[in-house]
């Protein structure tokens, strides 16, 4: 008996022996790149991490001494509008896709898969040509309408909302409700949890940016924050680590936000009782 | 005033026919339960009364007006959901209140009335602020009741709204129902595959098998004047005692080769089948020479046993309900014979009892 007990603790031990070592090894970068980013540039270059001088002076001077303020708005507002646009527009096309019936349904919704199979590196080129045609680039718009709606999103809120109980669909047929008021009062309400994990994908996906911007825009009045940090690097004449370091930290606060504001909404359980 | 199904057909395809020519009349305010086994058309049917699924072939009447192309919404009626159909992020108040609101014609405090009113008939105000998903099984089946009495349609459909509970909260729910429909005067189409449930509550019973009507009627005349076979079987527990029989003359028949039985009626055919209830089955413990059969299982139920046994001949097996103070055990030597009260079938399974001779006898 006690050798079968201490055979179990031993287990035990052994898993959350390798649990803490894979923490530490994941989390040691990010808290290594918070660390530093309270430590004075000169520190840095010495490789002096256990220095005590540790102090705001990086973030003043993130905020003070670079665009960062209005890369920061600049992505907010450009993240912001693409998410709204993506849970309108998918959410739409998925309704349509599952609760309207109408003729080459199932070819179209194979077209939408296709897009999706493609990555977005392989259609930059033609993207490109065609934002420049129209005017947009270094301008909001490049960077949020061909990001208005996303296959992946459409995908994804359609396997959601056939998980949506028929007999919704039916006592809400019975009640006279129309396609948009069933569309808005159950089935969105019902995929609460879908939306949400889109929400937090796309605005996430339009925060992190990179290329894209990188190609479309040249002026701090459109860059991106990504961008933007990679331009702290090479503005300055010597590379000031800490206010780069203090940037970094600035601009991954928000995503952690949109992370644990998600979190809380990913409890399982949130549909029951709806059928059975 | 009353729903009329005329020669009501759905198929769907070409070649899968799932309701065949459907005809029958629903009165006004009756209990009216569609009653078959799994597969046999019957929530079908209910969808096509709603508007749910599109009509084939046939007329739907509903108050003399024809509903076929009529959105479920114009034919004035509520559905109560098998599964209940509750939306789980409203509370049990806006579940009640949502048909209501949908329709937009009724006033803030009709509403507030017609819900509140609908809360305390199902026994429910308690919970009003709760969500689907804090309620038990049998709570969640009022909320869908109060659903329905709380609208102001005449017609109420039902999609075997009892199935998942458990016993004995089907029986109670069956009672607060049956009370609900007779209160409200609700005209209640009700679909159910538990014969109980159809024998118990309705007022009429349509009896559905193979996509076709097998009889419509009293729960007392499909009992005890089934049309056929199908419908003797389904109703009665243990279901009817159907064996083989031949005329020897006017007055007497053999059944199964095993024994013989006088009956009070001519009989026109030389082969056919005799329907007996289990309790006009009489058993007999005798010793193996005369015996006709053998007691195979015995369950107690109280206040009576049945007894299942099987026939010398043909590896039949019956099913005697006897009281409960007879002894019968496995492996008992038994002598079976029978009341007059039979039904007899023809090599069809239509019926060919002499009405009158039943309800003499």
């Amino acid at each position: 008996m006690t050798q079968i007990d201490e055979r179990a603790a031993l287990k035990k031990f052994l898993n959350y022996l390798l649990l803490i070592v894979l923490a530490i090894i994941i989390l040691a970068p990010f808290f290594i790149g918070i660390w530093t980013s309270f430590l004075p540039t000169m520190d840095i270059a010495k490789g002096n991490l256990f220095s005590t001088n540790i102090s705001f002076d990086n973030y003043v001077a993130a905020f003070t001494k670079t665009p960062i303020l209005r890369y920061l708005l600049n992505t907010l507002v450009i993240s912001t509008i693409t998410m709204i646009a993506q849970l309108i527009f998918c959410s739409m096309s998925a309704y349509a896709f599952v609760f309207l019936k109408f003729k080459y349904r199932k070819t179209i919704f194979t077209l939408f898969l296709i897009t999706m199979m493609l990555p977005f590196e392989a259609e930059i080129i033609p993207n490109f040509a065609t934002v420049k045609q129209m005017g947009l680039l270094d301008n909001y718009a490049v960077l949020i309408v061909p990001f208005l709606t996303s296959a992946f999103g459409t995908f994804m809120l359609r396997q959601s909302f056939m998980q949506t109980p028929i007999e919704l669909k039916e006592a809400s047929d019975i009640e006279g409700l129309n396609h948009f008021q069933f569309y808005w009062n159950i089935v969105l309400p019902y995929n609460k949890i879908s939306m949400i994990t889109l929400g937090a994908y796309s605005f996430l996906g339009s925060w992190n940016q990179y290329l894209w911007p990188m190609l479309t825009t040249f002026s701090n009045n459109s860059r991106m924050i990504q961008n933007g940090l990679k331009q702290l690097q090479s503005e300055e004449t010597f590379n000031d680590w800490g206010m780069i370091q203090a940037s970094a930290a600035i601009i991954v606060i928000p995503t952690i936000i949109v992370l644990f504001i998600g979190q809380h909404y990913f409890k399982s359980g949130m549909n029951e009782g709806a059928v059975k | 005033m009353s729903t009329i199904l005329t020669n009501v057909s759905k198929s769907y395809d070409s070649d899968k026919t799932v309701l065949n020519d459907v005809t029958a009349e629903i009165q006004t305010g009756e209990f009216f339960v569609i009653v078959g086994p799994s597969g046999c058309g019957k929530s079908t049917l209910l969808r096509m009364i709603a508007g749910l699924t599109s009509i084939s072939e046939g007329e739907i009447h509903i108050d003399g007006q024809l509903v076929n192309d009529l959105p479920p919404k114009d034919r004035n009626l509520t559905m109560v959901f098998q599964s209940y159909a509750l939306f789980p992020f409203l509370s049990v108040w806006d579940n009640v209140a949502f048909g209501l609101k949908a329709r937009k014609s009724t006033s803030q405090s009709e509403i507030e009335e017609r819900v509140n009113e609908a809360l305390k008939m199902v026994n429910l105000e308690e919970l009003k602020d709760r969500k689907p998903r804090e309620l038990s099984g049998g709570q969640r089946q009022r909320v869908a009741l109060a659903r329905a009495v709380a609208s102001d349609a005449k017609i109420c459909l039902m999609d075997e709204p009892l199935s998942n509970l458990d016993a004995q909260l089907r029986i109670k729910m069956r009672q607060e129902i049956y009370a609900l429909q007779r209160k409200l005067g609700l005209t209640l189409i009700y679909v159910t595959h538990d014969q109980v449930e159809a024998m118990t509550m309705a007022d009429h019973i349509m009896v559905l098998h193979d996509s076709q009507v097998q009889q419509i009627g009293t729960p007392t005349e499909i009992y005890k004047h089934p049309a056929n076979e199908f419908v003797a079987s389904f109703f009665g527990v243990p279901p009817i005692n159907l064996l083989p029989a031949t005329k020897i003359n006017d007055q007497t028949i053999k059944v199964n080769d095993d024994f013989e039985m006088s009956i009070n009626q001519q009989v026109p055919e030389s082969e056919f089948q005799v329907g007996i209830r289990p309790n006009e089955l009489m058993l007999e413990k005798v010793d193996e020479l005369t015996a006709n059969a053998t007691v195979k299982s015995v369950e107690f139920l109280g206040d009576e046993k049945i007894v299942y046994a099987k026939m010398a001949h043909n590896d039949l097996e019956i099913a005697a309900i006897v009281a409960s103070d007879a002894e019968f055990k496995a492996y008992d030597t038994i002598l079976v014979s029978a009341t007059e009260k039979v039904l007899l079938f023809n090599h069809e399974g239509v019926n060919i009892t002499q009405m009158e001779a039943v309800v003499n006898a």
